[in-house]
């Protein structure tokens, strides 16, 4: 077994979680890595979107914006953004959407807008795009973010994007009946809302990652679950074809002046 | 109908100071050359709509053409922060910029709504987060059917569009293909347009029957500007330049090599600067 970075697991990890079926709202970074993993290796029948309007995208190279001319050349069909929202994700043809965030608290609600007040930011973060209405209206909802204590916070400064609100019952007393955040893949482990507290709670480490390791990059006493598991090691083929995946993008975005 | 004119005229004419301006473009297709035009002119005190600020925005505001920015999404795709947008938000530099923030779908149906004549759009959104707290601008109406609570937003009527198409033809019909975003919604919101082309065609030829097409009576005035979206990206003929979007980081971070930069390619240079990232023909 090739070694593997942390980046390189956490991508891994939350690509694993996508099945052949799935209808996907991708996100750039992190999300689009894990997407177009799944899409190469167990899930080659995933249809992928992104919000510039790309249906059924199946990209050569990662994107570095959500509207390269790539993911429109490769897609089956190209819609108006107003009606990526108002008929596609509003209308709830999505089953899975994928977001990440500055911040991130124990109940899966994401920070994007501002460090600090938001009428005097101390950092002016770039905003919610299109997650408020992703988490709303995705049937379920994926996250990945490395761990670290500025990331994994007590209390968001601002919340951009809805998780489970303050705990159960908060999503349905907006009138949502989609699921919200399952499930948090990170570089150190996975998390998943406690049923019954929907407080995150982790439920696998990966391989080599010890409790103490978690706790450290998080501002709040982490939960663990009643059995934790191990995240299996990336296989030769994971590593393999997401390398490439890389060393293609890097390559092609570094081509053009 | 459409006036062809020259790229400096059809700014002059048609974009004032103090005027909502909207330039869209989502990722694909951004009037880069027109905004650097409007920079050349001294426009001051513009009130920016746009869903994704990008480095079209970055720029006006680091020029201090703006006075207010309407938006959702204000980062540098895939590679990070706006350091000019940033600049105007927590200091002020180079002055005050309000802001009234939305999210991608409240914008794109304030669009919809602003093309179709209506005061205000509706829509399923904006449950249990925080712009609700700190933009008076959404609220909310009562289904008369359900009772459902949804939410609403004023619709976008912008004084003065300013779109990149792919082409045009002699009677001034627009065409667009591709990722098209929002931009046929926000011609059709606007008072007045300004449509920079790639190239005037006698004939648009095949084409899908479903292209966006404007018809030259909604737009004012077209200008033919090949390049004119650089560094973003003109679909079958020329690609996003995401190398220059890397560079745009460094360039930006600081007023100095920013505003260096803008001297030296904006203020120093004229429209034809976009003519050699034009499709080779």
């Amino acid at each position: 077994m090739s070694a593997y970075t942390p980046s390189e697991i956490m991508t891994v990890a939350a690509a694993r979680a996508l099945g052949n079926d799935d209808v996907c709202f991708v996100g750039i970074g992190a999300p689009s890595a894990a997407c177009n993993l799944a899409r190469r290796t167990h899930a080659p029948g995933i249809t992928l979107i992104y919000e510039s309007g790309t249906i059924d995208t199946k990209p050569e190279v990662l994107p570095l914006s959500i509207g390269d001319g790539e993911l429109c050349d490769t897609a089956l069909t190209t819609v108006p953004v107003s009606e990526m929202f108002r008929y596609w994700l509003q209308g709830e043809r999505i089953t899975v959407g994928f977001l990440g965030g500055a911040q991130i608290d124990r109940y899966a609600n994401l920070n994007t807008t501002v460090v600090g007040p938001y009428d005097h930011p101390k950092v002016r973060l770039p905003g919610g795009g299109g997650a408020p209405e992703i988490a709303a209206c995705c049937g379920e909802i994926f996250i990945t973010m490395a761990m670290s204590k500025r990331a994994f916070v007590d209390k968001l400064d601002f919340i951009t994007s809805l998780g489970h609100g303050g705990g159960p019952g908060d999503r349905e007393k907006l009138g949502l009946k989609t699921k919200g955040p399952t499930r948090v893949m990170t570089d150190l482990c996975v998390f998943e809302p406690d049923p019954t507290t929907r407080e995150l709670a982790v439920v696998a480490l990966h391989p080599g990652v010890t409790r103490e390791q978690v706790q450290a990059q998080c501002a709040w006493p982490v939960r663990f679950a009643a059995e934790v598991g191990v995240t299996p090691p990336p296989t030769e083929t994971e590593l393999g074809v997401l390398r490439d995946l890389q060393a293609r993008t890097a390559k092609a975005h570094g081509e053009d002046t | 109908m459409a006036e062809f004119l020259s790229l400096h005229d059809a700014i002059a004419a048609n974009v004032r100071d103090g005027d909502a301006v909207a330039m869209e473009g989502f990722t694909h297709l951004i009037p880069f050359a027109a905004a650097h035009e409007v920079i050349r002119q001294g426009r001051k005190r513009l009130k920016l709509i746009r869903m994704t600020p990008d480095l079209i925005y970055d720029q006006l505001i680091g020029m201090g053409a703006a006075e207010k920015l309407t938006f959702s999404w204000g980062g540098n795709p895939g590679v990070g922060s706006l350091y000019r947008l940033r600049d105007a938000v927590e200091n002020g530099w180079p002055g005050p910029l309000a802001i009234e923030e939305h999210s991608h779908a409240a914008m794109a149906n304030a669009y919809d709504a602003g093309a179709a004549n209506l005061p205000f759009a509706v829509f399923r959104g904006y449950r249990g987060v925080e712009l609700v707290r700190v933009n008076p601008a959404i609220r909310s109406v009562t289904c008369p059917y359900t009772g459902e609570v949804l939410a609403t937003v004023p619709a976008i009527r912008p004084d003065v569009a300013v779109i990149h198409a792919l082409r045009a033809d002699r009677e001034g019909n627009v065409l667009l293909e591709g990722i098209v975003g929002v931009q046929k919604e926000a011609v059709l919101a606007a008072r007045r347009s300004v449509v920079t082309v790639e190239e005037i065609v006698g004939d648009f030829g095949e084409r899908s029957r479903n292209a966006i097409i404007l018809p030259s009576w909604t737009v004012s005035a077209i200008a033919v500007v090949p390049g004119g979206a650089f560094p973003s990206y003109a679909q079958g003929y020329y690609k996003r330049a995401n190398a220059f979007y890397k560079a745009w980081d460094a360039i930006a971070k600081e007023r100095d090599t920013f505003t260096a930069w803008m001297k030296e390619n904006v203020l120093g240079k004229d429209v034809s600067a976009f003519a050699r990232h034009a499709r080779a023909s």
